[in-house]
C-alpha cells in the first residue's frame, strides 16, 4: 500500500494528482482567509472534495482491482439514488433488483476487457430482457412509462459510468507512447470536474445571460464560454496523460466541456420533474452523489469511444 | 449478546451498505434518557431502523413494542423476536382490561428503557398514515416526564414492503421530530390529535408535498 502510494507519486498520473490537492490546498486557504468566501456551503463542498479526491487516489489510481470496485460501488449508489428518486410501482421492484444485479455483470465484463459484450449487455440483453420480465410481472398500467425509466438510469449510471472501469484497463495505445489506462481516466475525470468547477466560477464572476433557464437557473452562457475556454487549454496542458496529438487534445477538450455540460443539465431535468433541489445528500455541499457524477455520464462514454477508436 | 451481534454484522453493514440511512432532526432524540419513540409503519425494517438510531452500549435498553398474534407464532420467530430483537410483545386482539395489556410496556418504561411503538397497529402502504390507535395516550399520560418522540420514515416501505419477501434497495429516510409531553391539561384525544399532526408535518416536509 505505501509503497504503491510512493511509485503513484513518481509517476505522471502521480504528478497530476499532486497538482489537484496544491489547488485544493489553495482553495481551502481561500475560503478561510477572504471572509466573503467563507460560507457554510462553499466550506462544506470544499471538505466534501477533500474526502473525493481523497477517496478516487486510494480507490482508483493504486490498484486497477480496486479501482473496478470504486466505479461499481459508484454505479450502484448513483443508480439507487436514481431509483430513490424517480416514481415507481410496486410491480416494478422485481426489474430494479435485476437492474441491480447488472451492474455486476457489466463491471465483470469491463474487468474481462471483453469489448462485445460489454457493450452490448445493457443496451440490447437487458433491453430486451427488462419488458420480458415485466410481462410474467402481468401488471400493464405503467408498463411502457415505468420500464423506460428504468431502463434509461441504467445506461446513464451503469453502462455510461463503467466506461471508466473499461477504459481503466486499456494498455498500449496504437503509437507505443507510456500511457496507461489509469492515465486517461484521471484526465477525463479530473478534466469533467474541472469543467463543472469552472462553470460555477466564471458563472459567479460574469454571468448574466442564463443559458437554460428553465431547466438549470444557474447555467449562464458567460459560465459555458469561460470554461470552454479553460477546459480545452487544460486538456492541452494534461496532454501527456494522453496519446494524443495536440489538435486531438484539443478537440477532446471541446468535447468534455461540452458534453460535461449537457450531462450536468440532463440530470437537472430530472431534478426538475420530481422537483427536487439536491438528488441525495451523500456529499455536504454538492448534494447527492448524481449531482457530482451527472457530467461523467456523458463524458466518460464520448471520451472512451473518442480515444478508442484513434488509438486501441 | 446476541442483539448486539445481529445489529454489528448485519443490521448496522445493511443500513450503511446497501440502503443508506439519512437522518435528520437528530438532536430531538436523547440516546440516553428513556423514551418512547412513535413512528409510522411500512417495512419490518422500520424497527431495526429505529434501534439503529441507539449507540451499541444503549442498544439493550431500546424495547420494540410487537404483535404477539404475529411475532410469536411460532418457536423460531419468538425467540427471534424475544432474544435477539428484545420485543414485548402486545396482545392486540385483546379487548381485556387497558392496564393489564399495558404492564410489561410500564415496567420497561420504570426500568429506565425506550420503547418503540407504531401506531397504525400493523404495517400500511407506503406514504399513507392509517388512523392512530389511542393506547399511547394512555401511556403518555402515565409517564408525562418520559418524551414521546415523533418520528416519519420514508423509503422502508419500497425496500421490503409487506407481503414481499425480495429485498431491494432504495434510500431511506428518517425525519426525527420535537418531543411531546402529555400535560395535565391536555385531554387524551388532544393529545393524540397533536401527535397525529406531528408526524403529518414531518411526512409533509419530507415528501415536499
Amino acid at each position: 500500500m505505501i509503497d504503491s502510494l510512493i511509485g503513484l507519486f513518481h509517476s505522471k498520473s502521480g504528478v497530476v494528482l499532486l497538482m489537484t490537492y496544491a489547488v485544493l490546498m489553495l482553495a481551502t486557504l481561500i475560503i478561510t482567509l477572504v471572509k466573503t468566501y467563507k460560507t457554510p456551503e462553499l466550506i462544506a463542498r470544499i471538505q466534501s472534495w477533500w474526502w473525493i479526491i481523497s477517496l478516487f487516489t486510494l480507490g482508483v489510481m493504486l490498484n486497477n482491482t480496486l479501482a473496478l470496485f470504486f466505479f461499481g460501488l459508484v454505479s450502484y449508489l448513483a443508480l439507487k439514488e436514481y431509483f430513490t428518486l424517480i416514481p415507481s410501482r410496486r410491480a416494478d421492484r422485481r426489474i430494479i433488483f435485476y437492474a441491480y444485479l447488472a451492474i455486476i455483470i457489466q463491471y465483470l465484463f469491463a474487468h474481462m476487457q471483453w469489448y462485445g459484450m460489454f457493450i452490448i449487455w445493457i443496451p440490447v440483453y437487458l433491453f430486451l430482457f427488462l419488458p420480458f420480465c415485466q410481462v410474467l410481472n402481468g401488471e400493464t398500467q405503467g408498463f411502457l412509462a415505468n420500464t423506460s425509466r428504468i431502463h434509461w438510469g441504467l445506461m446513464m449510471f451503469v453502462f455510461g459510468l463503467s466506461h471508466l472501469a473499461y477504459l481503466l484497463n486499456l494498455t498500449n495505445p496504437s503509437n507505443n507512447l507510456a500511457i496507461t489506462g489509469t492515465d486517461l481516466v484521471l484526465y477525463v475525470v479530473l478534466l469533467t470536474e474541472a469543467n463543472d468547477i469552472l462553470q460555477y466560477l466564471w458563472g459567479k464572476r460574469f454571468g448574466k445571460h442564463k443559458i437554460v433557464p428553465k431547466v438549470s437557473p444557474n447555467k449562464t452562457v458567460e459560465g459555458f464560454i469561460g470554461a470552454f475556454m479553460c477546459t480545452t487549454l487544460l486538456a492541452l496542458f494534461f496532454s501527456f496523460l494522453t496519446p494524443f496529438e495536440w489538435y486531438q487534445a484539443l478537440l477532446v477538450g471541446m468535447l468534455i466541456s461540452s458534453a460535461g455540460f449537457i450531462g450536468d443539465v440532463v440530470i437537472s431535468m430530472i431534478k426538475r420533474e420530481v422537483n427536487v433541489k439536491d438528488s441525495g445528500s451523500l456529499l455536504p455541499g454538492h448534494g447527492g452523489i448524481l449531482d457530482r457524477v451527472d457530467s461523467l455520464t456523458y463524458t466518460a462514454p464520448l471520451f472512451f469511444h473518442y480515444v478508442y477508436y484513434l488509438y486501441y | 449478546m446476541l442483539k448486539l451481534l445481529f445489529f454489528i454484522l448485519i443490521v448496522r453493514p445493511f443500513l450503511l451498505l446497501v440502503t443508506g440511512v439519512h437522518i435528520q432532526g437528530r438532536n430531538n432524540l436523547s440516546t440516553t434518557e428513556s423514551s418512547i419513540l412513535v413512528a409510522n409503519h411500512n417495512s419490518h425494517l422500520d424497527t431495526l431502523i429505529l434501534m439503529s438510531l441507539y449507540p451499541l452500549n444503549q442498544l439493550s435498553k431500546v424495547r420494540p413494542i410487537a404483535a404477539a398474534d404475529y411475532f410469536l407464532k411460532n418457536k423460531w420467530l419468538a425467540w427471534f423476536s424475544l432474544t435477539v430483537l428484545g420485543i414485548i410483545p402486545l396482545k392486540r386482539q385483546d379487548n381485556a382490561d387497558r392496564s393489564q395489556l399495558f404492564t410489561d410496556i410500564k415496567a420497561a418504561l420504570n426500568q429506565g428503557h425506550s420503547v418503540i411503538i407504531f401506531p397504525e397497529g400493523s404495517r400500511g402502504e407506503a406514504n399513507t398514515l392509517a388512523p392512530f390507535k389511542s393506547g399511547i395516550a394512555h401511556l403518555a399520560k402515565d409517564f408525562p416526564q418520559t418524551p414521546v418522540i415523533p418520528i416519519y420514515m420514508h423509503g422502508t416501505g419500497k425496500v421490503l414492503p409487506k407481503g414481499e419477501k425480495l429485498l431491494v434497495p432504495f434510500g431511506i429516510d428518517v425525519m426525527i421530530g420535537k418531543p411531546l409531553y402529555y400535560t395535565a391539561q391536555t385531554t387524551k384525544s388532544d393529545f393524540m390529535q397533536h401527535l397525529e399532526q406531528s408526524i403529518r408535518g414531518l411526512q409533509q416536509s419530507l415528501l415536499g408535498i
